[in-house]
């Protein structure tokens, strides 16, 4: 039987990735990021600039460490087949939240950021419940939990608030070499992500769940527990991201969130990455591609001096165009 | 109709309460102030509602709308001629985007809650992109007229709420609404069936598209050019459909019911205000009843859950 | 399982039911639709929680909350419906909701390694424990479903009608592997209406009947008229309704070297007044062949008329009806009443509709509610609301895929005669089905399908073998 087994392995071309991160559907989106990236140098260079520069690098992963955490969070929930559409104000809460805190000076680093965890671990919480235990539709108990967030911002704050201690920037502004501390940061949230996703009884019941969730309940899953779970980890990842923010911006802010459309940004990373909107299908691995793929198409139009309104409409477009690719394929498989 | 009583109920309390705050409110020139302020949002969600009762989403209603708005203003330019032929464009172009996105949704089988973000994306981009980053121009008085003036007492935005609502109840006892729900319930049984769900579902957003193009022409009268007229237009609408009771994923609910959702939403906004709940709060407490209200209605049809033997 | 009752919504579905199964043996429980079978299985795998009686295992009284407390106590449950993630590989099915872990991770290779040997036990090769579901058959999904069983050491193993999507060929296999079970000491509790499979499995044979248990007695001691009258009253002669008597009448639907992917070279003729019965094993190409013929997976060589339907709107503009197999994905609106459903087609073509509640009493939905939500039905009347729905707009073409799958004997015969009286009318009718007494009494010929051809014809009432020789011949 193992020799059978062996002969059965995934046939080897092009599947290390696919190995190594055990969802197939990623490898498209990393296709289609090399292809950018060598559109983007070529365009770069016809309009005379130099696309591979430090600085262009490290812009890239600046740019998309704080969506990138969001979007790992984001695929967690969706691969449970559920969704989140309070990240965006829960950020800007959690910006706010740590600033306050942090305005003690460095020894309030510390409590602030484990307050931040801890609230964001609670929003998750309050999420998972109003869905799995008054089955509420995600979309609207996330989007309620989302304006009650917004009710509390816009009541408490104006403007920027509160403050962070010199210590706290270098998240936001230190790099080692040409890596930035934040990508390292998101880095190691998609590594967790992933790990916990495909090595941990937690990461397969989400798939279970996700896929479908009679299935896993008949099959002894507390399909409950899974969903908050999921959706704990999310809020958790959006906690991260509110952190990272506040170490670049030295202050909160109760827009950074929605300024940042990092709600349906997020779901749009992870959709592009090849996740299924259903829940069940895709991973960590993709959403990264999908993440950067959005990142170096901003660092063309940058690079291009193109209208941040005609950004908008290009995004549009290669959103549709991803799914539509990925229906088809997926009919034609 | 049993599943969409409560939504009656919840309006009816909620109206009470806000006579008893403020005694004029029922008298007729306060209520149509009400109906009117609550137009848009009603005819929005009626429309909606044809695509999710269709078992779809439509995101792409709120940019939808600002879009219009700006674009109007841009033509218009305060030029009483161009009003009609504007209005006419205004109109195309609801159902344009609708039919685009109709069509990826169903021949490409994109997702709609990505096709309509697709749009969301590219309406919003293109739009400013065209008008330099914000709006440009002004609407004519003539423009104006639908969203603020009035035919004797009754203002013309209740009008054309009125005709709407009269449509979408016709539609939906019409086969095209029975059709439209049955592709909703199980669009496989009703392929097999004959229906052409394709075509059927994109009536369903072109009529969303239609409208949000009413609803930009109403708003645009009554609140004037701004970047921001149609901004969480598409949430609230998707709310209100699912405060009437009606099942996200397809198949359950009615459009009546849905448009009691909106009023019961703008009831809740002016109950807010008058018992002096500041503006920054608002929204919170919106959140909490959206979510008691689903929640009371998923327990209701749990209970309500035949056994399967 | 001693004394267990049941209600739902104030109905009694179960009243003080006694059932023992022995270790080692094949446990058949049969009744009509609705007499409490499936609900006193869910009640055994720990789905729903019995309102009075005990249930003990091993001599040990149990209580269950949770399905996996059935589990732990040994008891698994096979479904009609398969319980499986198609996204996910083989082992990760098996062991869903129990991963092995070592160290606080998931051990895979344990977990592939014990998969491959419970297959192997199985004696199943065609496929391993990384393959993904979505890619294995009917008949090797099963398999995984018997495999997650014996990893849960079950002492108990439920089969809720575990062949109604299996070909004949299949069912054998099936047949070693229960034999197999019951041969490791294990006890099967085998749900089927079919009563063949019953006297070729069955020890011992429980039969309910509205909710109450009617007898248990050794398989040896009963024979199919008895079983038949203890679940229905009824005896087994009344069956089927008599053939037309005439010749069949002009061909209103021909074919000429239909093919498409699955299909290859078929020529077939409807009549006016036949019933064809269409038979085959699973994957030889009966529904396909249905869904050609109605325009869903249409051919894409060959001649037809009165011509080549596109698509099932095509079809039905042509005159024809189809009768999906899967009745709850296919054919019904679930969430809608039960005229809706009924005048779904008219509407759907703009046809007119009229007497739609003359048309539910001629169907006989029992009762005649039809402002009642389809998903409230029993199996057999959602059946009947289908041939409403197709009855209203009267095809001369009637294409019939298992009209009777998972319908209680009673709903059978009615369809059964419908089926009859739409011939008399001049209907020309196809008839897929998998179960062969039902198929030789019904057709007036046989046409058998093998690997998506047709392998030959036989006229009215031919034995089984006859039909089984075309089918299987190699």
């Amino acid at each position: 039987m193992t020799e059978q087994i062996k002969v059965r392995r995934v046939p080897a071309g092009g599947s290390i990735l696919q190995r190594l991160s055990g969802d197939r559907p990623a490898r498209p989106v990393y296709l289609a990021l090399a292809l950018l990236i060598l559109l983007g140098w070529l365009l770069v260079a016809l309009d005379g600039g130099q696309f591979v520069s430090l600085e262009n690098i490290v812009g890239i992963q600046q740019r998309s460490a704080a969506l990138g955490i969001v979007a790992v969070g984001q695929t967690v929930v969706i691969l449970a087949g559920s969704l989140d559409l309070s990240v965006a104000y829960l950020i800007s809460l959690n910006s706010l939240v740590a600033a306050e805190i942090m305005a003690g000076g460095d020894g309030a680093v510390l409590p602030g950021v484990t307050t931040v965890l801890v609230v964001s671990a609670l929003v998750g919480l309050v999420n998972g419940l109003i869905i799995t235990r008054l089955r509420v539709h995600a979309f609207i108990a996330t989007l309620g939990v989302a304006l009650i967030i917004r009710g509390l911002l816009d009541q408490r704050y104006d403007g920027p608030a509160g403050s962070v201690p010199a210590s706290f920037l270098h998240i936001g502004y230190d790099r080692i070499g040409p890596v930035p501390v934040s990508a390292l940061l998101w880095a190691a949230v998609a590594v967790s992500a992933w790990f916990l996703l495909s090595r941990t009884r937690l990461g397969y019941r989400i798939y279970a769940v996700g896929g479908d969730a009679e299935v896993a309940r008949l099959s002894g899953v507390r399909t409950g527990r899974v969903v908050v779970a999921a959706h704990v980890i999310c809020s958790v990842c959006a906690g991260i991201a509110g952190l990272l923010l506040v170490s670049r911006l030295a202050a909160g802010a109760p827009t950074v969130g929605t300024d940042g459309g990092y709600d349906l940004e997020s779901i749009a990373a992870v959709v592009l990455g090849g996740t299924a909107l259903a829940g069940g299908r895709g991973g960590v691995a993709g959403t990264v591609g999908g993440v950067l793929l959005l990142a170096v198409l901003d660092s063309v139009f940058n690079q291009l001096e193109v209208d941040s309104f005609a950004k908008d409409v290009v995004r549009g477009v290669v959103l549709v165009a991803a799914l539509a690719i990925y229906a088809r394929r997926r009919r034609t498989a | 109709m049993k599943r969409s009583l409560p939504i009656f109920v919840v309006l009816a309390a909620l109206l009470v309460a806000i006579a008893v705050a403020n005694p004029y409110f029922l008298d007729p020139p306060a209520f149509l102030a009400f109906v009117k302020r609550a137009a848009p949002l009603v005819i929005l969600a009626a429309g909606q509602y044809f695509v999710i009762v269709s078992g779809e989403f439509d995101l792409s209603v709120g940019s939808l709308v600002t879009a219009e708005v700006v674009i109007a203003a841009r033509l218009i330019d305060g030029t009483a001629a161009a009003t009609w032929p504007v209005m006419v464009l205004l109109i195309a172009l609801g159902l344009l985007a609708g039919l685009v996105n109709g069509s990826v949704t169903t021949l490409l089988r994109v997702p709609s809650f990505i096709t309509t973000l697709g749009m969301m994306l590219i309406l919003s981009g293109a739009v400013f992109l065209w008008t330099g980053g914000s709006p440009r121009g002004a609407l004519s008085p003539q423009f104006r007229e639908l969203g603020r003036g009035s035919l004797g007492p009754v203002p013309w935005s209740v009008l054309i709420l009125v005709v709407t609502a009269a449509a979408a109840i016709w539609a939906m006892r019409a086969d095209f609404g029975r059709t439209l729900v049955a592709a909703g319930d199980n669009d496989r049984a009703a392929a097999l069936s004959g229906v052409r769900v394709p075509r059927i579902r994109t009536i369903g957003f072109m009529i969303s598209g239609l409208s949000a193009a009413v609803a930009a022409i109403l708003l645009g009268g009554f609140a004037g050019v701004s970047a921001q007229v149609g901004q969480g237009l598409e949430f609230q609408a998707i709310t209100a459909v699912v405060l009437g009771g009606v099942v996200l994923g397809g198949g359950r609910g009615s459009v009546v019911a849905a448009m009691a959702g909106a009023f019961t939403l703008e009831a809740l906004f002016t109950l807010l205000n008058l018992y002096g709940i500041s503006g920054a709060l608002e929204p919170a407490v919106q959140g909490f009843i959206i979510i008691g209200a689903v929640a009371l209605g998923a327990v209701n049809f749990r209970r309500r859950r035949p056994a399967v033997a | 399982m001693t004394g267990i009752g049941k209600s739902f919504l104030g109905v009694r579905v179960l009243q003080g039911v006694d059932l023992e199964a022995a270790a080692g043996e094949v446990h058949a429980v049969v009744g009509e639709n609705g007499a409490g079978k499936s609900t006193l299985m869910k009640i055994l795998a720990g789905v729903h929680i019995p309102d009075e009686g005990t249930i003990e295992v091993d001599g040990r009284s149990v209580e269950f909350g949770h399905p996996v407390e059935a589990q732990l106590a040994g008891v698994a449950i096979i479904y009609q419906e398969f319980n499986l993630l198609p996204e996910r590989t083989v082992a990760e099915n098996v062991y869903l909701g129990r991963e092995p872990v070592r160290r606080g991770l998931v051990d895979r290779a344990a977990m592939e390694k014990a998969t491959g040997e419970l297959l192997r036990s199985l004696g199943e090769k065609s496929f391993g424990p990384r393959d993904l579901v979505r890619r294995l058959s009917v008949a090797q999904q099963q398999v995984v479903e018997i495999a997650k069983a014996l990893s849960l050491n079950a002492r108990i193993v439920v089969m809720d009608e575990p062949t109604a999507a299996l070909a004949d060929h299949e069912v054998e296999l099936l047949y070693t592997l229960v034999r197999r079970l019951a041969g490791r000491g294990i006890a099967v509790l085998y749900i089927s209406h079919r009563l063949r499979e019953i006297f070729e499995l069955a020890d011992q044979i429980t039969v309910l009947k509205d909710g109450a248990r009617v007898t248990t007695a050794p398989a040896s001691s009963l024979d199919a008229g008895a079983l038949v009258r203890l679940m229905v009253g009824r005896e087994l002669d009344s069956y089927f309704p008599p053939r037309a008597a005439g010749p069949p009448g002009e061909a209103l639907l021909s074919v000429r070297g239909g093919g498409n992917d699955r299909l290859h070279g078929i020529d077939l003729d409807l009549r006016a007044g036949e019933i064809v019965g269409l038979a085959g094993l699973q994957g030889s190409g009966r529904t396909e062949l249905a869904k050609a013929l109605f325009g869903a997976e249409p051919f894409t060589t060959g001649d037809m008329k009165p011509r080549r339907p596109r698509s099932p709107r095509d079809a039905i503009a042509v005159g024809i009806g189809l009768v999906t197999e899967d009745r709850k994905a296919e054919g019904l609106l679930l969430n809608q009443q039960v005229r809706d459903n009924a005048v779904l087609v008219a509407r759907a073509t703009g046809r007119p509709r009229s007497g739609t509640d003359r048309l539910l009493e001629r169907v006989r939905l029992n009762p005649p509610r039809p402002r009642q939500e389809v998903r409230l039905l029993s199996g057999g009347n959602q059946q009947k609301v289908v041939l409403a729905k197709w009855m209203t707009v009267a095809p001369r073409v009637m294409l019939f895929d298992e009209p009777t799958r998972g319908v209680d004997v009673g709903a059978k015969a009615a369809i059964h005669d419908l089926m009859r009286e739409l011939a008399r009318d001049g209907t020309a009718i196809l008839m897929i089905s998998s179960e062969l007494p039902e198929l030789i009494g019904m057709s007036d010929r046989i046409v058998v399908l093998r690997d998506g051809r047709i392998a030959g014809e036989l006229p009215a009432g031919p034995t089984e073998e006859a039909v089984m020789r075309l089918a299987a011949a190699s």
